[in-house]
């Protein structure tokens, strides 16, 4: 049953679970280490793998000996490509969901060495302790080629991709001319942008377990965003049928995109598990989580148009990003700029360069985080070359219709989220001028800017169960990476069915339940609560039909319009007083169980005829040490339109969670590399800086209302991405308005402060 | 992490006799000491430290802080870093010494660490934990991947051809400017070693840390009676708020005679391969009104040799600035 | 161009290579029960608890003493359990996540964790509430600013820090006043 595009009255009523701030249901199991992850189902006679890295970029091993590995008492087998099993050559058995144009990366597959840090072996062994011992005692030469990992050189070469990822479009046609409007105009300003690779670096680290059963079946425990990604590529990889393949993640300890393709530990610990036929896990060191996908190196230019009052006539926006020599990575970066403002001359280009380092992956909000940072900026120099408010800017350009495709905005409440988040943050009392606010040595900025990320669904299928308890069970093979999924759906199905929350429970992370897409993109709620929505509002009908059947009852002849579901029963909207609970109406049905499943599907008729997206308003204050460069971000209001809000409380600290990761990316993080070496260096925790408890004050996030019966079922777009676009450039725009320095190179460390 | 032996001596005599024989220094020791753990079992992970056994000093008591005769205080060389930084008598006489403990790592390690360990903490430098790169200090003879790579968190003062690498310690820096003395125990008995000689700088032995024999044990590290508790600050500057090494870090302290300074203290972290100290910097300031000025003439004698590699140019004006900046807040000086 | 390098820089003389260390007996009490466990030196206290007790809920995070994910107590006081080797627990008295409930009550900061929605993804979240128990022992954070900069030791990617403070300060400010002037 396909889904329709309309919110049911159910979900506005007094009550509702929908947009009530429920605490997580699965928090008790968090806080008490209850909650498992991957590398934390134990079983006897588990083997442990260690993997050892390349030293080298590029090239090949030429001798690779594990003699003395072996030796060692406890040690099962080291697997290289001299020794590993036979493997498919077709690329597309190694595809996953998340795979670009290409060749996808094969681990142990020959003796090419493709980027620094690339696995080369695996020891496994019988503790996790001998298998790192051992590991150390392999002894590698290698023959060293050429290798290019300067993204700056690299991009002589650049090329610019088709249509070669999903979900990302290649930049429209020109518009008008951009080039020549930009020579003339008013007044204009003409920006270049460098932002350093990022690396996702959840907390827990990749792993899979991976159980060994007697009959050769499988049971994978993988840190993964698609559990059913993980099933197909293990299926594909080692030519498994999925009757012996079941994938259980029910918990997984953040991604960001991660675990949107399967990494190689995955491929390792299934390797190891099928030849030793032992079970089997494998768990990245910290270092080794800088060893495949990141967001990658991006270099923009930004050159915009204006006459002096402020109207925008140009804007060109140029990227070239990093990609990999066996796959196009894209994520366009540019289009979003052709979208955001009115303007009827514009030109966006993107290009890739190859370089000799793993394949980019997305991570959150990816082309979006660094492309609209880069505009925003922009926007914000011309504000202060115009003299105007940065805020009055935007206004003046604003668009009710994308100007990419001129197609109207299923719902645009940007005007709101200025209008509130300049009021909660105080935005009319900012002293326009940079360094003109002061503390003693402190310099204070006040910066805002926009973000946009698209509003997405893809195909979902959910199953229900409901007892004659009433309790329902639903399920779907989606993942809770962290955003609240478990959460989320258990309050829609509890909702459409008037069940208290603590009778609902939803599962996920298994491959034996019904297919969900990849958690990313924030489209989870879209996709997967429309299927949940689907299935229960097929539960709903029948039970309406069992009611209306019983012909000494008092609902008999009722349709399921003319009934309200409330705490377990089903009750006449004419007479309240009419009623039969769930247990009653099953029973006097002879029914113990009501199952149902329901997949939900775009309304793409509609869709296709509107711009979907969610939008935002960030507002960011600063300190500024002027001796030191050192910057605290002390405040930022993020106002944000994503539809409806399932639950605020778990939105909330999505975006709070994103706002630090755009702190993150405007001030700390860079993945650095040594260009000899190709090799990134500071591969851990201590100096890859991640935002701390420090780094963080006063976060304010306010949902502005908005309603759209366009973008799926629920009116819901998802908050995953949203609060990060943006949130880099209000902070950099706050650096500027309180040092007086415009700084386009992310991340903007003290060092650049100083010496800019 | 290689294969070790372990063990648990509930003696320093017989922890001693641990590593007694054991040539050279510690840093190149095959039996080592362990206590609070933070710094070696993370190295050993890192396959750059290899000990063949470890002897676990943990439970040998030295873990007190008693006032010595003269007046100063005596920190066990086993006394924990959180212990040590929030002790009343080291936040009343001790300041700057408190305030650089709690600048350093996070809470929980603070918790393990002794101060001890501290002293013997190596380098965060990128190619010494990474051996798939080359590395003088940890394998000497590769060559330092530093000088010509990734070296923006480097030293600028006393690096050499061989090594730019930087002590990471905090509470070093403090106990440099303070001129602590490190009490030690080796086979001959006791010695003390005056805190400007304890460590060292890279030279063309960078794989040599500092001038604690292999066979030798530190007991207590002694401060003096002069705390500067008046005037005196750390000041550490990071890539982010908390939880991260210093690019910069300054022990300011001075005797102040009115607006005259009559002692004068300065010491550095995060630039050298040791805590860096200057007499010459120190004799700049001594006498001299407390003013801006005076402090920024100290800041450019400091950093007269500074030099600066690819990355790290930066911190030469940064520390110049820290420097103001720490001396200024030490003297209660308006610093507009 | 050839540029052979060895097992990556590791000129050392190689030796032969020790055999893997013999297990050692090592007791301690972890969450009330007294626990004898035959581990090798090289065992971390993480890993012991991860592995040979199936106390997961102790999280490896980095396993270097960076990110805190690893935290618990021992004797009382906060650590990171990936720095130190079990056999060093020796007679200690440890704490992890699984300890603090008593039954079905949870603890006051897992409770505060949940209202506050101090997590998202739940990893780092063991390791923050035993540090957040430690940090409250330890009784010398006053101020927000305090908590910030005393939970600096535990990183949390999905960013949830202000419901961090929140949740820790919502228990700080239930507890009695008995820390005041006590602490320094």
């Amino acid at each position: 049953m396909i889904a329709k595009p309309t919110i049911p009255a159910p979900l506005d009523r007094p009550g509702s679970q929908i947009g009530k701030p429920v605490s997580r249901v699965d928090g008790r199991l968090k806080v008490t280490g209850g909650a498992k992850y991957a590398a934390e189902f134990n079983t006897p006679g588990l083997a442990h793998g260690y993997i050892v890295s390349s030293a080298i970029a590029r090239g090949r091993i030429l001798a690779i000996d594990t003699a003395k590995a072996l030796a060692l008492p406890g040690v099962l087998q080291v697997f290289t490509h001299e020794n590993r099993p036979s493997l498919p050559w077709f690329d597309r058995k190694w595809k996953d969901d998340d795979a670009p144009k290409g060749s996808p990366f094969r681990p142990l597959y020959d003796a090419t060495i493709h980027h620094a840090l690339q696995p080369i072996a695996l020891v496994v062994a019988e503790s996790f302790e001998l298998a790192r011992y051992a590991a150390r005692l392999i002894h590698v030469t290698y023959e060293a080629d050429e290798h290019q990992t300067d993204l700056r050189a690299a991009k002589a070469d650049a090329f610019t991709p088709g249509k070669d990822k999903g979900g990302f479009q290649p930049p429209p046609k020109p518009r008008g001319d951009a080039d020549r409007a930009l020579a003339e105009a008013e007044v204009s300003v003409d920006l270049n942008f460098s932002q350093a690779v990022e690396h996702h670096n959840p907390m827990e680290m990749h792993a899979s377990t991976v159980i060994y059963h007697t009959d050769g079946s499988l049971t994978v425990h993988d840190k993964t965003q698609g559990p059913i990604n993980t099933q197909t590529y293990v299926c594909n990889v080692f030519d498994l049928s999925k009757d012996s393949v079941r994938v259980i993640s029910p918990f997984v300890g953040g991604a960001f995109g991660s675990g949107l393709r399967p990494q190689h530990q995955l491929f390792m610990a299934v390797l190891a598990a099928t030849a030793l036929k032992r079970s089997v896990r494998v768990e990245l060191t910290r270092p080794q989580m800088f060893s495949f996908g990141h967001r990658p190196e991006t270099l923009q230019r930004v050159a915009l148009g204006a006459k002096r009052d402020g109207t925008l006539t140009a804007v060109i926006h140029e990227a070239v990003q990093e990609t990999s020599q066996t796959e196009n990575y894209v994520e366009v970066v540019v289009n979003w700029s052709g979208q955001q403002y009115k303007c009827d001359n514009v030109r966006l280009d993107y290009k890739l360069a190859r370089m000799d380092t793993h394949t980019p992956l997305d991570q959150r909000a990816p082309g979006a985080a660094i492309g609209v940072p880069a505009l925003e900026i922009a926007m914000d120099e011309l504000a202060a070359k115009l003299g105007m408010d940065p805020l009055e800017l935007r206004l003046k350009n604003y668009t009710e219709v994308d100007p990419n495709t001129g197609k109207p905005f299923s719902s645009k409440e940007l005007r709101a989220c200025f209008q509130q988040g300049a009021e909660r943050f105080g935005w009319h009392k900012r002293s326009h001028a940079p360094r003109s606010m002061r503390e003693g040595r402190q310099l204070v900025g006040w910066g805002m800017a926009t973000g946009v990320w698209d509003a997405m669904q893809g195909q979902a299928v959910a199953s229900a169960k409901l007892g004659i308890d009433g309790t329902l069970t639903v399920g779907s093979a989606t993942a809770d990476i962290g955003p609240g999924t478990y959460t989320a759906m258990t309050q829609i199905a509890a909702d459409i069915l008037g069940l208290p929350i603590e009778k609902v429970s939803f599962q996920l992370g298994d491959t034996n339940l019904p297919m969900a897409p990849l958690q990313g993109g924030s489209w989870t709620v879209s996709s997967v609560g429309s299927a949940v929505k689907a299935v229960c509002d097929r539960l709903r009908d029948k039970l309406a039909g069992l009611a209306a059947g019983l012909n000494d009852g008092p609902l008999k002849g009722l349709k399921a319009d003319d009934l309200t579901f409330a705490d377990g029963f089903l009750i006449a909207k004419s007479d309240p007083s009419w009623r039969l609970s769930i247990t009653e109406v099953m029973r006097a049905n002879d029914l113990l169980v009501l199952e149902d499943e329901a997949r939900s599907v775009p309304y793409y008729k509609s869709q296709m005829k509107h711009a979907l997206g969610t939008h935002s308003a960030i507002f960011a204050e600063v300190r500024v040490d002027e001796d030191l460069g050192t910057v605290q971000v002390t405040r930022v209001v993020s106002a944000v339109a994503a539809g409806r809000i399932i639950n605020p409380k778990t939105a909330r600290s999505q975006i709070l969670g994103a706002v630090v990761w755009g702190i993150g990316m405007a001030l700390e993080e860079e993945s650095m590399i040594d260009q000899r070496l190709g090799r990134f260096m500071n591969h851990d925790f201590g100096e890859y800086h991640i935002p701390v408890n420090a780094d963080v004050h006063d976060i304010d996030v306010i949902f502005v209302e908005e309603h759209d019966d366009i973008v799926n079922p629920l009116g819901a777009k998802g908050v995953g991405e949203i609060g990060i676009v943006g949130v880099p450039a209000a902070i950099a725009n706050a650096i500027h308005h309180a040092t007086g320095k415009r700084l386009c190179d992310l991340p903007i460390t003290l060092d650049k402060i100083l010496e800019a | 992490m290689r294969a070790f032996s372990y063990d648990r001596p509930d003696s320093v005599d017989a922890a001693l006799r641990g590593v007694a024989g054991q040539p050279g220094t510690t840093t190149e020791a095959a039996v080592k000491f362990v206590a609070g753990g933070t710094n070696l079992l993370d190295l050993m992970k890192a396959d750059v430290m290899r000990p063949e056994r470890l002897v676990d000093i943990s439970r040998l008591g030295l873990d007190r802080i008693e006032d010595t005769d003269d007046g100063g205080l005596r920190l066990g060389a086993l006394a924990r870093n959180a212990d040590t930084a929030y002790d009343a008598r080291v936040q009343a006489r001790y300041p700057m010494l408190s305030k650089a403990i709690l600048a350093g790592a996070s809470a929980q390690l603070r918790n393990m660490a002794t101060n001890g360990g501290n002293l013997l903490q190596r380098t965060r430098c990128y190619y010494f934990y990474d051996t798939g790169t080359p590395c003088n200090k940890r394998e000497p003879g590769t060559g330092c991947g530093a000088l010509t790579g990734v070296n923006r968190i480097h030293a600028i003062l006393g690096a050499s051809d061989s090594c730019i690498a930087v002590h990471p310690s905090d509470m070093c820096v403090a106990l440099a400017a303070l001129d602590a003395v490190v009490r030690v125990s080796g086979p001959k008995g006791e010695r003390t070693i005056p805190f400007a000689d304890f460590h060292r700088l890279p030279g063309d032995t960078p794989h040599i840390d500092s001038s604690l024999a292999a066979d030798e044990l530190i007991t207590a590290i002694d401060l003096p009676v002069q705390g500067f508790a008046d005037h005196s600050t750390y000041l550490k500057v990071r890539d982010r708020a908390s939880y991260a090494f210093a690019l910069v870090s300054v022990a300011a302290a001075l005797k102040m005679d009115g607006q005259t300074i009559r002692t004068a203290r300065l010491a550095l972290g995060g630039v050298a391969h040791k805590p860096w100290r200057d007499p010459a910097a120190e004799a700049e300031l001594t006498g001299k009104p407390a003013s801006l000025e005076t402090f920024r003439e100290a800041a450019r004698v400091l950093l007269r040799d500074a030099k600066g590699q690819s990355h790290n140019a930066f911190k030469i004006g940064l520390a110049e600035r820290a420097i103001v900046r720490a001396l200024a807040e030490a003297a209660g000086v308006e610093h507009s | 161009m050839s540029q052979p390098t060895g097992p990556a820089f590791q000129g050392h003389a190689q030796k032969q290579p020790a055999p893997p260390p013999d297990a050692m007996e090592v007791s301690l009490t972890i969450n009330g029960s007294r626990k004898t466990l035959h581990v090798a030196p090289w065992t971390s206290l993480l890993d012991a608890l991860r592995l040979h007790l199936d106390l997961t809920g102790t999280k490896k995070g980095c396993d270097h003493g960076q990110c805190g994910a690893c935290t618990v107590l021992v004797d009382g006081r906060r650590i990171n359990s990936c720095l130190t080797l079990a056999v060093m627990a020796e007679g200690r008295t440890v704490t992890t996540i699984e300890g603090l409930a008593s039954g079905d009550a949870l603890h006051p900061l897992q409770e505060a964790f949940v209202e506050q929605d101090a997590f998202q993804c739940g990893y780092c979240t063991p390791g923050q509430i035993c540090s957040a128990v430690g940090l409250l022992e330890e009784g010398h954070a006053k101020s927000d600013d305090d908590i910030r900069e005393l939970m600096s030791g535990n990183l949390c990617r999905c960013g949830a820090y202000p419901n961090i403070v929140a949740a820790i300060r919502q228990v700080m400010d239930a507890q009695p006043a008995a820390n005041d002037g006590g602490a320094s």
